[in-house]
C-alpha cells in the first residue's frame, strides 16, 4: 500500500525491539537500509503482505513498550513501515489500549488497582500514600525513579489491594504485588522488580484456592498440588489422558461427548459448548480457528488466572482437543496484559507441549495438526467480548462487530472460529475421561458440572472456590468463612461490574443458571463480592460507573454517551444530599434501557445493570417521593 | 478495432494483473479503484515500471526495469513461459498464427539475458512469468509507459504476444487493456479521429467501406489516409501543411521538443483553435472559437475505456459566446455551402449507427434505458478454467452499452475477442508478432548521463489546462526528481534550483529527492509548462506506426544554477 510515513524515526533500541519480533527488514522498502542496486530493481509488498502482517501490530507495540516503556512516534513509524500499516490507522490502534503509553514516561510503572474489590480493602489509602511518597499519578511526574498510575481491576481480588509493577527493559520484568500492604512495599518493588519476578508457587496457589487438595474438586484438582511448570508432573497426575481419548473418539465423537455433557459456556453467556463446536466443525470454509478467551477483565474475576497459573497444561490440552474436534489447526490464547504470571505459565506449557509432540504437525502421533499461539492484550475490558477480541488479534481496535455473522461462521481473520472461555475449556478434559453422560451427573439437569466462584471483598477466606451447581449462595459464603470480622452483611455483587447487587435475602439462591435466571440475576463470570455494613456502596457504584465510562469502546452512541451520563448522574447524587430524585431515577433507568436496547455488545447492554440493581433492590440512595 | 478488451468489472474478478508502464494509482484513480477491488478479492498485482510508484507500492511484486526495455522483459517472460511448459498450447493451435516464428524470436531471451537487458533480477522475471501464465484469469493493463516510446506499437505487440501465449484474452477476467487518459479518448477514436479510420474503426483505404460512406454522406471520401499529429508537424516543417484546425488540444505545450513545435505553429498561414479554455495554443491562433464544455454544456455521448457508450446531457447554457462543438461545425459547413439543418446530436448519432456496425444497435432510447446495474450482476461469476468461456448471461456494469452492439436486440459485449474461443474460430485468427528489443533513441553518454522519464501526478492533468485553475492541497509545482544517491553525488539538496539540460534545451526546476528512483533515473511531469517547459527537454523521436513521441526517454544532465 502506498503509506506515507513522516516525522520522527525510531531509535536504535526501538528498532532492535521490533526487529527481534519481526526479524531484520528485507530491504530499504520495509524500513531497512536502502541498497539502491537491489531496492531500485524490485520490491515486495502490496495488500497480501499488509494483510498477512497486520496481526503483528499489537505484538510490535508490546515489543517496543516492553523495552523502553512507551511507544514513541518514531517507533510507531518504524512499525508502520515494517508492517505496511498507515500511521493514522496504527495510531488509532495504539491509543485504543490503556496499557500502551504514547508519551515519554518512566521505565518502571506501578499499576495500582483502585477497582471495587481493592477499594474496599484499602486501595484508595494506598493511592493516597503513593501520592505522598512519589508524587501524583502519571508518567511524567518521576521519569527517573518510576511512576504509578491507577488501574482498573487487576484480577487479584482475593488478595487486594493489588499492584502490578512493570519495569521495561531487556528483559522486561513484570511483577504483581498483592496484597500491597503499604506504599513502601510498592516503592521497594519498583526499585528492585527483578528480584521479585513472577509468583504463584504451589504454596501461593494453595492460599488462592482454600479447597486445594480436596478430593471433590474437578477443575481445581491439580491447582496448588501439582507442579504447574512440569509436563511430566502434569502427565503423572492424569494429564493428556483426555487427549488420548479424544484421538480415539475423533472429531464427531468428541463433539458427541461434549454435547452429552450439556456443558454451558462459563464466560457469561452460557451457550451450549457442544452446539458451538459442532457448528464450527461443520463449516466448509477452511481454515478454522480456536480462540481461548483469557482476557479475564470483569472486575472481581480471577478464576481463569488461577487455572492458567495453577494448571496451564490443562488449558493447552483442552484447546488441542477443541482443535481436533472442530478441524482447526491453529489456536490463539488471548491473555490480558495484566496477567504476567498466567502468560508466563501458559507460554511455558505451550513450549513444553510442543517439544513433547503434543502440539505441532502431528499431535501425539495422531496425524492432526494443531499449533497454539499466546497473544497478550493491552488493557481493554472490551476485548473480552469475543468479536472485539478477534479484532484485537487481527491488529485492530478492539471494537465489537455486529452479529450475525456469528463467530462460528465468520470469526477471527474472517474464518469459522470457536471461541471459549478458559474455564469452559477446562471442563472438557473430565468430560472426555469420564464420558459426557457420566460427567453430567454432577450439578442439576440444566446446569451440569461444577462452577468456579471468585469470592472476594469482606469475607474471612477470600479465594477461588469450586462447587457443583445447585448449592446456595449462603453455603458458598459459609465455605469462605462468612463475613470477615463478623460484621453484618450489607450486599453481594454477583457476576462482576456487569452483574447485579443482591441483599442478604438472596443467600438462599441456588447457584445454577436456571435459578439465577428465574431471579432475574446472572452468575456471569462467577464473581461473588461481599460487602459488609461498612462498605461505601455509593462509592462502589461511582467506581463501576467510571469503569464503564473508561472501557466503552465508543463505537455505539448509546453506550459512549450513556456511560458518561450515568457516571455524571451518580456524581451529582453523591455530591449533593445523596438523594435520588424521581427525575434522576427515571433518567437512570432510561439510560439503562437505551444502552440495553441499542448497544451492539454486552458491555453497553450491561453497563447499567449493577447500578440499577443497587438502586432498585438495595435502595443505596435515599429516594424522594414524587410530590 | 482499438479498445480495451475487458470491462472494469472484470478487473475486480481477475486473479492476476500486470500493470505495465502505468501508475494508475495516480493517473487513473477511478480505474485503480476497480483494480483495488480485485486486489482486495485476492488478485495478485505486478507492476512493471522504472519507478517504484504509488501503484507499485500496492503490488505483490514491483519490477524496476530500465526505461525502454519492455520488449526485452516481455520476451524473457515469454521464453520462460514456453520452456516451463506453461504456454496455452491448445489456444495457440486453435486461435493464433505465427507462433513458431515468435518462439524462435524469443528463445534467445533467457532469464539471464533478460536481467542483463532490463536490470530486473532473473528471479523476479521468472516469478512474474509463472504467476501470469498459471493464473486462472489474468490481465495486462498499460498506459503511456508503453506507448510514449519510439517503438510504441512494438511494445504493445510484445504484450499482446504474452496474452496470446497464455490464452489470457477473450475470456471473462482475462484481457489486454490500454487505460485511457480522458473520459472520451476511446470515443474520439471510435468516431474516426484517427488518420486512417472512418467511424467504427473502418479503414479509409478500404474501397467497400469508403463507398458506403460516400453513399450516405453524398460526397467522395478521400481515398488515402491522413496525417497523425507528429506527421502534421513534419508536414508543417516541409511547408506542405499551411492551415490547422485544432479542437480541444494544446499542442503548443503538449508536444515534445517544444521550441520546435511553437515555431512551426507560428509559421502556419492559418491556425484555428476551438477550445473550452484559453490555452497557450489559443494565444497563437488566428481565429479562436470558444466552445461549450462537453461534460455539461452539450448533448451527445462519451465512450469510456471499457467501450461503454453513455449519454451526456446539457445541464447548463454555455457562458458568453461559447457554443456547442456541433453548432460550430454545422455553421462552418453552412459557410462552406452545405446546409445540414439545425444541429441535433441524436440525428448525427443515428447517422453514425447506419455507418458503424459496432454502434448500430445503440439508439438513444436504449442508451438511456438499458445497461443499468442488474441485481444478478453483483453476484455473477462467469468463465472457467476450460477452453470455452461461459458467456455472461446477464449484462453487467453501469448505464449505457458496450460496443460491439450490432442491432437493437444485441446486449453489447463485456469483453472482446470471445470469438477466439469459439469452435471453429469466429473470424480471423490472432497473429503473434515478431518484434525486436530496441533501446531508446537517445542513449546516455558522459555528456548527458542521466535518463529523464516523464509522467503525471494524481492532482494534475497533462499540461494543466484542465487542472491548473483549481487549487490543490498537494500541488507542489514542477520538480526534477532525482534518486537520493544522485542527489548526494551531485551535492543537491531538496528544493534547490538546478538547470536540467538535454540536447534540445534547458529548464530550471527545483530538486525533489525521491526514493522511488534509482541512481541514473530522473523524473519530471508536464503539468506546469508555463513555469517549467519540460517539453523543451523531451525528444520527438516518433514511432512511425503510432505517431507518438518518446516522451519517456531523454538524456539529460544537471547543472548548477549560479547566484
Amino acid at each position: 500500500m502506498d503509506i506515507h510515513v513522516v516525522g520522527p524515526e525510531a531509535t536504535a533500541e526501538e528498532r532492535d525491539a521490533v526487529d527481534r519480533l519481526l526479524g531484520s527488514p528485507e530491504s530499504g522498502w520495509d524500513g531497512g537500509v536502502r541498497d539502491a542496486a537491489r531496492d531500485g530493481r524490485a520490491s515486495r509488498g502490496g495488500r497480501p503482505a499488509a494483510v498477512a502482517l497486520r496481526h503483528l501490530l499489537l505484538p510490535a507495540f508490546h515489543a517496543v513498550q516492553d523495552r523502553v516503556g512507551w511507544v514513541s512516534r518514531g517507533a510507531m513509524n518504524y512499525i508502520c513501515q515494517r508492517l505496511v500499516v498507515p500511521p493514522a490507522e496504527a495510531w488509532g490502534v495504539l491509543t485504543f489500549y490503556h496499557l500502551f503509553a504514547t508519551e515519554p514516561r518512566a521505565r518502571t510503572v506501578a499499576h495500582v488497582c483502585d477497582d471495587i474489590a481493592c477499594r474496599v480493602q484499602g486501595g484508595e489509602t494506598l493511592c493516597r500514600d503513593l501520592d505522598a511518597a512519589i508524587g501524583p499519578p502519571g508518567g511524567r511526574s518521576a521519569l527517573a525513579g518510576g511512576a504509578w498510575q491507577r488501574s482498573p481491576c487487576l484480577g487479584q481480588c482475593e488478595r487486594a489491594p493489588a499492584v502490578m509493577v512493570v519495569a521495561a527493559g531487556d528483559p522486561l520484568v513484570r511483577t504483581v504485588v498483592a496484597p500491597a500492604r503499604s506504599a513502601a512495599e510498592v516503592v521497594a518493588a519498583m526499585a528492585t522488580p527483578a528480584t521479585r519476578g513472577l509468583r504463584e508457587s504451589l504454596a501461593e496457589l494453595r492460599q488462592v484456592v482454600p479447597q486445594a487438595g480436596q478430593p471433590t474438586l474437578q477443575l481445581l484438582r491439580r491447582v496448588g498440588m501439582v507442579d504447574p511448570t512440569s509436563l511430566d508432573a502434569y502427565r503423572a497426575s492424569g494429564g493428556y489422558q483426555a487427549l488420548a481419548r479424544a484421538i480415539e473418539l475423533g472429531p464427531a465423537g468428541i463433539i458427541a461427548e461434549v454435547s452429552a455433557a450439556r456443558l454451558m459456556g462459563r464466560g457469561g453467556a452460557a451457550f451450549p459448548t457442544g452446539t458451538k463446536w459442532a457448528a464450527v466443525a461443520a463449516e466448509p470454509a477452511l481454515p478454522h480457528y480456536v480462540v481461548c478467551n483469557a482476557d479475564e477483565s470483569e472486575p472481581g474475576t480471577f478464576k481463569d488466572r488461577v487455572l492458567m497459573t495453577g494448571d496451564p497444561f490443562a488449558i493447552v490440552e483442552a484447546m488441542t482437543i477443541c482443535g481436533i474436534a472442530t478441524r482447526s489447526e491453529k489456536g490463539f490464547l488471548y491473555v490480558r496484559g495484566e496477567y504476567p504470571d498466567a502468560e508466563h505459565r501458559i507460554a511455558g506449557a505451550v513450549a513444553q507441549a510442543r517439544a513433547a509432540g503434543f502440539l505441532g504437525a502431528n499431535v501425539a502421533g495422531s496425524g492432526h495438526r494443531f499449533e497454539l499461539e499466546v497473544r497478550r492484550g493491552a488493557g481493554a475490558y472490551i476485548c473480552g467480548e469475543e468479536t472485539a477480541l478477534f479484532n484485537s488479534l487481527e491488529g485492530k481496535r478492539g471494537e465489537p462487530r455486529s452479529k450475525p455473522p456469528f463467530p462460528s461462521q465468520v470469526g477471527v481473520f474472517g474464518q469459522p472460529t470457536v471461541v471459549n472461555n478458559v474455564e469452559t475449556l477446562a471442563n472438557v478434559l473430565d468430560i472426555l475421561t469420564e464420558g459426557g453422560a457420566a460427567w453430567a451427573q454432577t450439578g442439576t439437569l440444566a446446569s451440569t458440572g461444577t462452577r468456579l466462584f471468585c469470592v472476594s471483598g469482606h469475607v474471612t477466606t477470600p479465594g477461588l472456590y469450586e462447587l457443583p451447581f445447585g448449592r446456595t449462595l449462603g453455603e458458598l459464603l459459609a465455605l469462605a468463612g462468612g463475613v470477615s470480622s463478623g460484621r453484618p452483611l450489607q450486599a453481594l455483587l454477583l457476576g462482576g461490574a456487569a452483574g447485579m447487587f443482591v441483599g442478604p435475602e438472596s443467600l438462599s439462591l441456588r447457584l445454577t443458571f436456571e435459578d439465577a435466571r428465574a431471579a432475574s440475576l446472572t452468575l456471569g463470570s462467577g464473581v461473588v463480592m461481599v460487602f459488609d455494613d461498612t462498605a461505601d456502596l455509593p462509592d462502589v457504584l461511582g467506581r463501576i460507573a467510571r469503569f464503564f465510562e473508561d472501557e466503552s469502546c465508543g463505537q455505539c452512541v448509546p453506550c459512549r454517551v450513556g456511560t458518561v451520563r450515568q457516571r455524571e448522574l451518580l456524581d451529582q447524587v453523591r455530591a449533593g444530599s445523596g438523594t435520588m430524585t424521581p427525575e434522576r431515577l427515571h433518567l437512570l433507568s432510561e439510560l439503562g434501557q437505551a444502552m440495553r436496547d441499542a448497544s451492539i455488545c454486552g458491555l453497553g447492554q450491561t453497563a447499567s445493570s449493577a447500578i440499577e440493581s443497587a438502586v432498585q433492590r438495595l435502595q443505596v440512595f435515599r429516594t424522594e417521593r414524587a410530590s | 478495432m482499438g479498445g480495451g478488451t475487458s470491462s472494469y468489472r472484470e478487473i475486480e474478478e481477475t486473479d492476476c494483473v500486470l500493470l505495465w508502464g502505468s501508475n494508475a494509482r495516480d493517473t487513473h484513480p477511478i480505474f485503480f479503484h476497480h483494480l483495488l477491488k480485485g486486489v482486495r478479492q485476492g488478485a495478485r498485482l505486478f507492476t512493471i515500471d522504472p519507478r517504484r510508484t504509488s501503484s507499485a507500492q500496492w503490488a505483490d511484486l514491483w519490477a524496476g526495469l530500465d526505461v525502454g526495455t519492455d520488449i526485452a522483459l516481455a520476451h524473457s517472460m515469454a521464453r520462460e513461459i514456453i520452456v516451463s511448459g506453461l504456454a496455452h498450447n491448445e489456444f495457440i493451435r486453435h486461435a493464433t498464427t505465427g507462433f513458431d516464428a515468435f518462439k524462435v524470436s524469443v528463445l534467445p531471451w533467457t532469464l539471464e539475458r533478460g536481467e542483463a537487458a532490463t536490470g530486473v533480477p532473473a528471479g523476479v522475471i521468472r516469478e512474474m512469468a509463472h504467476a501470469f501464465a498459471t493464473a486462472r484469469r489474468a490481465m495486462i493493463c498499460w498506459t503511456l509507459g508503453i506507448t510514449e516510446h519510439h517503438n510504441a506499437v512494438d511494445n504493445v505487440l510484445a504484450l499482446i504476444n504474452l496474452a496470446l501465449l497464455t490464452g489470457h484474452v477473450g475470456r471473462w477476467g482475462s484481457g489486454i487493456n490500454p487505460l485511457r487518459g480522458q473520459n472520451n479518448v476511446q470515443g474520439g477514436g471510435d468516431m474516426g479521429a484517427l488518420p486512417d479510420r472512418l467511424p467504427g474503426f473502418q479503414h479509409v483505404e478500404n474501397d467497400e467501406v469508403r463507398a458506403k460512406f460516400d453513399r450516405v454522406w453524398g460526397v467522395r471520401v478521400p481515398p488515402a489516409k491522413g496525417l497523425h499529429l507528429t506527421g502534421m508537424f513534419e508536414a508543417m516543417e516541409h511547408g506542405t501543411l499551411k492551415a490547422l484546425y485544432v479542437i480541444g488540444e494544446n499542442p503548443a505545450q503538449s508536444e515534445a521538443d517544444q521550441h520546435r513545435s511553437v515555431d512551426l505553429l507560428r509559421s502556419l498561414d492559418l491556425l484555428v483553435v476551438q477550445d473550452v479554455m484559453h490555452t497557450a495554443t489559443v494565444d497563437l491562433a488566428d481565429v479562436a472559437l470558444p466552445a461549450a464544455a462537453g461534460a455539461f454544456e452539450s448533448d451527445g455521448t462519451f465512450t469510456s475505456s471499457e467501450r461503454r457508450v453513455q449519454r451526456v446531457r446539457r445541464a447548463k447554457t454555455p457562458p458568453g459566446e461559447c457554443r456547442d462543438d456541433l453548432a460550430i461545425i454545422f455553421d462552418l459547413a453552412r459557410h462552406m455551402g452545405v446546409d445540414w439543418g439545425a444541429p441535433d446530436a441524436e440525428r448525427v448519432w443515428n447517422e453514425l449507427r447506419t455507418l458503424s456496425p459496432v454502434h448500430a444497435g445503440m439508439s438513444y432510447a436504449r442508451l438511456a434505458a438499458e445497461g443499468g446495474l442488474h441485481p444478478n450482476a453483483l453476484t455473477m461469476r462467469v468463465g472457467g478454467p476450460g477452453l470455452h468461456p461461459t458467456a455472461p448471461t446477464t449484462r453487467v456494469g453501469g448505464p449505457g452499452l458496450q460496443w460491439p452492439c450490432y442491432d437493437e436486440s444485441h446486449p453489447g459485449e463485456t469483453f472482446l475477442h470471445g470469438r477466439l474461443w469459439e469452435r471453429p474460430v469466429g473470424g480471423p485468427r490472432a497473429p503473434f508478432s515478431v518484434v525486436a528489443h530496441e533501446l531508446p533513441v537517445e542513449a546516455l553518454d558522459d555528456e548527458y548521463p542521466l535518463r529523464l522519464t516523464t509522467g503525471r501526478r494524481l492532482e494534475e492533468y497533462n499540461t494543466g489546462v484542465q487542472t491548473g485553475g483549481y487549487a490543490s492541497p498537494v500541488r507542489r509545482g514542477e520538480t526534477i526528481d532525482v534518486s537520493p544517491e544522485d542527489a548526494a553525488r551531485l551535492g543537491l539538496l531538496e528544493g534547490q534550483a538546478v538547470r536540467v539540460r538535454s540536447r534540445r534545451g534547458a529548464v530550471v526546476a527545483p530538486v525533489h529527492i525521491d526514493r522511488a528512483l534509482r541512481p541514473g533515473l530522473t523524473f519530471m511531469t508536464l503539468h506546469f509548462p508555463d513555469e517549467v517547459a519540460t517539453n523543451h527537454l523531451t525528444i520527438d523521436a516518433t514511432d512511425p506506426k503510432s505517431g507518438t513521441a518518446e516522451f519517456k526517454a531523454a538524456a539529460i544532465r544537471l547543472e548548477a544554477v549560479e547566484g
